[in-house]
C-alpha cells in the first residue's frame, strides 16, 4: 500500500504541493525521492541558484530545469573582495545570458554576485526578456552606463535595480532619462554605487515622482542636501533611504526643510549613506528614528558623542553598521538602548594606521553582548582583545550565528595575557552551536582548530589568516565541520598532507581557497588526478609554477567541486591539469 | 629545499621562514589601481606609514576607495583661518590642514609668534605658561584649544586666538 502513495497521486497535485516549497535544499530532496518526483520538480523549478557560477554549465541548468523564472549566481570567492584574486581571473556572465536568453524567454531575476557583466550583457539582458523585473549587480564590474541605459529603455516592467558596490564606468550616457515617461513599475533603485557624473538629479526627481511603488532608494554621493529633502517628499512612502551629502555649514532653511520632509516618512525603517554628514545636521532624521530598525552609519565621519545621542533614539535598531568612532562609549550607550539589536558591525575608520585613532576596544563588543540577548551577527575590527573577553561574549550570546573578529595587526596576542586567542576562539564554538560563519585574527596555534572540528558542527565558512602552527590545523578543520561549504585561507603554514588526506571532503564543500600558505606544486597536480570532479586551479602571477624549484610552494591555490569540468575562459596566470601540469607529471 | 629558498620569489625579510612573518608590501600599482584596472588619480596617495599587506586588514575594495575618498577630499581646499595674539600689531593666517594634529599646530603657533605655550591637560587646560590658544567656533564661543578630537576641531574653528595674561591664567582652570 505504501508503494503505490507515490503513484497515487497525480501530477498536478504533487506540482502544486511542491510549489509550496521555496528553498533550493528542501527542493533537491524532493527531487531525489524518485525518478517521477524527480521529473515533475524539474519542470517546475522556478528559482535556481548557483553559488559558484563554474560548478555547473548554463547548458547543463537548462536541460535540467527547462522553465526556470529566476537566477542567482556567483563569480569569484570572497577573497576577491580584498584584491587577493587577481584581475582578469573569470567570473563572466556572458555565457549564461547567451544560454538562458535563448531557453528562457520568461526570465524575470537574474541576481549576481562578483560577476563581470559587460554592456553587451545588459544589453543582451534587455532585448531578450520581455517581462524582465529585477536585476541585482553585487560587486560586479565591467559595465557602464551605457548597459544601464539599454536596461532603461527597455525593460517596461522592471521593479528593481540594485548595483550594489559595482564598478561602474561612466560612460557620459544620462541613463537615467532612459527611462520612458511611460515608466513608473521602480520598486527598489539602489544606485549608491555610481560616481558623481552618473546621476542626472532632475531625470532622478522625475523618475521617483511617476514610481508610486518606489519602497527603496539608495542614492548615490553626489546627490546635494536640499535636494534629499525634494526627493523624499515626492516619496514618502519609502522605507528604505539612502542618504547623499551632508556637508556645508548648518543652515536653519535646509535643516527645517530636510526635517520636515524626513518626519512624512512615516514607513520608513531603514537609513544608509551619510556620507560627509555634518553632525548639526542629524537631528533631521530623529523624527523617523524610533521606528528605525536598520541603520548604516559605516559611511559617516560622526564621532561617539553624536552617536550616543542618536543611538538613544533609536530603541527599535536591530542592525546598526558603524565606525569605530563610536568607540566602547558609544557601544555601551548601545547596549542600554537598542535591546533587539540582531546585527552589529564596526569597522575602522583608519585600517592602515598602526595608532588606535578611536578608543574602541574589546570592551565595547564585550558591553553589547551582555545588553543585547538577541544579538546574532557580529563584524568587528579592533585593536585589542582577550580571551576573558570572548568567552564572555560567547557566554553572553549563545544564539550567535555569524562571529567575524579581525584584530587588525597580524599575530597579536591577548593584550592582558600575551597568550594566543585558542580558548577564547574555542569558547565561541563551543557556547554558540548554531554558529554557521567564522573569521579568526589574532595569534592562533592549531589548538584552536581542534576546537572548531570538534565544535562548529554546524559551520558553513571559515575565513584564516596569519594562523596556525602545522597542517594538523587544517586538518581538524577539514575532518570535524561537517557542515563546511566554504573555506578560506591566507598567509598559514597549512600543506600538502592535510590536503591530500582530506581529499573526499573537498567534494562536499564548495570551494577552498589558499593563499601563500604551503601547499607544493606536485600536491596540487596529485589532488587533480585523485578528483576528477574538482577543478583545482593554481593562480600565479610570477609565472608558470613549473618553472620553479620542485616542491616550492604555489602562490595561490584554489579548489571547487563541478560537474562542469575544467573551464575554458582561463587568463594566463591561472593554471589546471589541462595545461602544462598534466604533460610533467610522469618523469 | 636549500635551492628552492635561495631562488624563490619571496617578499619576506631575509632570515624569516616563518609563513606567518611573510608581509608583501604594498604593489607597485595602488590595490585600487589594480583590482579596477584602470587608474584612478583619486588613488594617488602618500606612501603607506609602514609597509602595508596585500588584502588586509580585510575591508573590501568599495569601503577603502570610499576612505580614500574622504581623505582625498580632505586634500582639497586648504581651511584657511585668521590667528591672533593679544598684544601683536596684525593678525596671520593659517591652513588647519596641514597640521597633522594639535602638537603640530601649537608648535607651529610657538614659532609664528615666539612664545611658549603650557603643557595641555583636559582638567586643567594650559598649565605652566602665561599664554592659552582659544579658538572661536561655529556658535561664535570661544573655545580652549585641544578639548575636542583634531577632526572635530578644524571642521568647526572659525578663527584662533592666544591669550595671555590673566585673562589665559583663568581659562581652564577648574571655571
Amino acid at each position: 500500500m505504501p508503494k503505490r502513495l507515490a503513484y497515487s497521486l497525480s501530477d498536478e497535485v504533487l506540482e502544486h504541493v511542491f510549489s509550496f516549497i521555496q528553498s533550493d535544499k528542501d527542493r533537491n530532496v524532493v527531487s531525489a525521492v524518485c525518478k517521477s518526483w524527480y521529473e515533475i520538480e524539474r519542470w517546475c523549478r522556478r528559482k535556481i541558484f548557483v553559488g559558484n557560477c563554474y560548478a555547473v554549465s548554463p547548458k547543463m541548468v537548462i536541460r535540467r530545469f527547462p522553465q526556470v523564472r529566476s537566477i542567482e549566481l556567483k563569480g569569484k570567492p570572497h577573497f576577491a573582495d580584498f584584491n587577493l584574486v587577481p584581475d582578469g581571473w573569470g567570473g563572466y556572465v556572458l555565457p549564461w545570458i547567451t544560454e538562458m536568453a535563448g531557453a528562457y524567454p520568461w526570465l524575470d531575476e537574474i541576481r549576481l554576485k562578483r560577476m563581470v557583466v559587460t554592456d553587451e550583457s545588459l544589453e543582451l539582458i534587455a532585448k531578450s526578456f520581455k517581462d524582465f523585473k529585477v536585476l541585482v549587480l553585487a560587486s560586479c564590474e565591467g559595465f557602464s552606463t551605457d548597459g544601464l541605459a539599454a536596461i532603461a529603455a527597455s525593460c517596461k516592467n522592471l521593479r528593481e535595480l540594485d548595483l550594489r558596490e559595482s564598478e561602474v564606468d561612466d560612460s557620459s550616457v544620462h541613463w537615467l532619462s532612459h527611462f520612458p515617461e511611460t515608466y513608473t513599475s521602480m520598486v527598489s533603485l539602489n544606485i549608491s554605487c555610481l560616481g558623481s557624473g552618473e546621476v542626472s538629479f532632475s531625470a532622478l526627481e522625475r523618475l521617483v515622482s511617476r514610481c508610486p511603488n518606489l519602497r527603496s532608494l539608495k542614492l548615490n554621493r553626489a546627490v546635494p542636501l536640499d535636494k534629499t529633502a525634494n526627493i523624499l517628499r515626492l516619496a514618502p512612502q519609502l522605507v528604505e533611504f539612502s542618504t547623499c551629502t551632508y556637508s556645508a555649514e548648518l543652515r536653519s532653511d535646509v535643516f527645517s526643510n530636510l526635517a520636515g520632509a524626513f518626519s512624512n516618512c512615516k514607513e520608513l525603517r531603514s537609513l544608509s549613506g551619510f556620507w560627509d554628514v555634518v553632525p548639526d545636521y542629524l537631528p533631521a532624521i530623529y523624527s523617523v528614528c524610533s521606528r528605525l530598525t536598520s541603520l548604516n552609519l559605516s559611511y559617516a565621519t560622526i564621532h561617539s558623542p553624536d552617536l550616543i545621542k542618536l543611538v538613544s533614539h533609536c530603541p527599535s535598531l536591530q542592525r546598526l553598521l558603524v565606525l569605530d568612532y563610536i568607540e566602547d562609549s558609544g557601544l555601551e550607550a548601545l547596549a542600554s538602548n537598542c535591546k533587539d539589536l540582531q546585527e552589529l558591525r564596526v569597522f575602522p575608520s583608519d585600517p592602515f594606521d598602526v595608532e588606535p585613532n578611536a578608543s574602541l576596544t574589546e570592551q565595547g563588543l564585550v558591553a553589547v553582548s551582555l545588553g543585547c540577548p538577541k544579538l546574532q551577527s557580529v563584524l568587528y575590527f579592533c585593536r585589542r582583545m582577550s580571551n576573558a573577553a570572548l568567552v564572555t561574549i560567547a557566554q553572553n550570546c549563545p544564539n550567535l550565528t555569524r562571529f567575524r573578529l579581525c584584530i587588525i595587526e597580524p599575530n597579536t596576542a591577548d593584550y592582558l595575557t600575551g597568550e594566543p586567542f585558542d580558548v577564547g576562539f574555542g569558547a565561541i564554538v563551543e557556547h554558540c552551536k548554531d554558529l554557521i560563519r567564522l573569521s579568526l585574527s589574532g595569534l592562533l596555534t592549531d589548538c584552536v582548530f581542534e576546537y572548531i572540528g570538534k565544535y562548529a558542527k554546524k559551520l558553513e565558512m571559515l575565513s584564516v589568516a596569519f594562523a596556525g602552527d602545522s597542517d594538523l590545523g587544517l586538518h581538524h578543520v577539514l575532518s570535524g565541520c561537517e557542515s563546511l561549504r566554504k573555506l578560506e585561507i591566507r598567509d598559514c603554514p597549512f600543506g600538502d598532507k592535510a590536503l591530500l588526506t582530506n581529499a573526499a571532503k573537498l567534494e562536499t564543500m564548495r570551494s577552498l581557497l589558499m593563499s601563500s600558505c604551503s601547499v607544493s606544486l606536485e600536491a596540487c597536480k596529485l589532488l587533480s588526478q585523485k578528483m576528477p570532479r574538482l577543478n583545482v586551479e593554481v593562480i600565479d602571477e610570477r609565472g608558470p609554477p613549473d618553472s620553479r624549484p620542485k616542491n616550492c610552494t604555489v602562490d595561490k591555490l584554489y579548489i571547487y567541486r563541478s560537474v562542469a569540468g575544467p573551464r575554458f575562459d582561463m587568463p594566463p596566470f591561472v593554471w589546471t591539469k589541462d595545461e602544462d601540469l598534466a604533460l610533467r607529471l610522469s618523469p | 629545499m636549500e635551492g628552492c629558498v635561495a631562488t624563490e620569489l619571496r617578499l619576506g625579510l631575509p632570515g624569516t621562514d616563518n609563513v606567518r612573518n611573510k608581509k608583501r608590501p604594498l604593489q607597485e600599482a595602488d590595490e585600487e589601481c589594480g583590482a579596477n584596472g584602470k587608474s584612478d588619480a583619486q588613488d594617488e596617495t602618500a606612501p603607506p606609514a609602514k609597509a602595508q599587506i596585500v588584502g588586509w586588514p580585510p575591508i573590501r575594495s568599495y569601503r577603502k576607495k570610499n576612505i580614500q575618498a574622504k581623505k582625498n577630499d580632505s586634500e582639497g581646499p586648504g581651511i584657511y583661518i585668521k590667528v591672533g595674539m593679544d598684544g601683536a600689531p596684525y593678525l596671520r593666517k593659517i591652513d588647519l590642514k596641514v597640521y597633522s594634529g594639535y602638537p603640530d599646530l601649537l608648535q607651529a603657533l610657538e614659532n609664528m609668534f615666539k612664545f611658549t605655550i603650557g603643557k595641555y591637560s583636559e582638567r586643567e587646560g594650559y598649565k605652566g605658561s602665561d599664554y592659552a590658544p582659544t579658538y572661536e567656533d561655529k556658535d561664535g564661543d570661544w573655545m580652549l584649544v585641544g578639548d575636542d578630537p583634531w577632526e572635530l576641531f578644524i571642521t568647526s574653528c572659525k578663527r584662533l586666538r592666544i591669550m595671555k595674561g590673566s585673562e589665559a591664567r583663568g581659562l581652564g582652570c577648574g571655571v
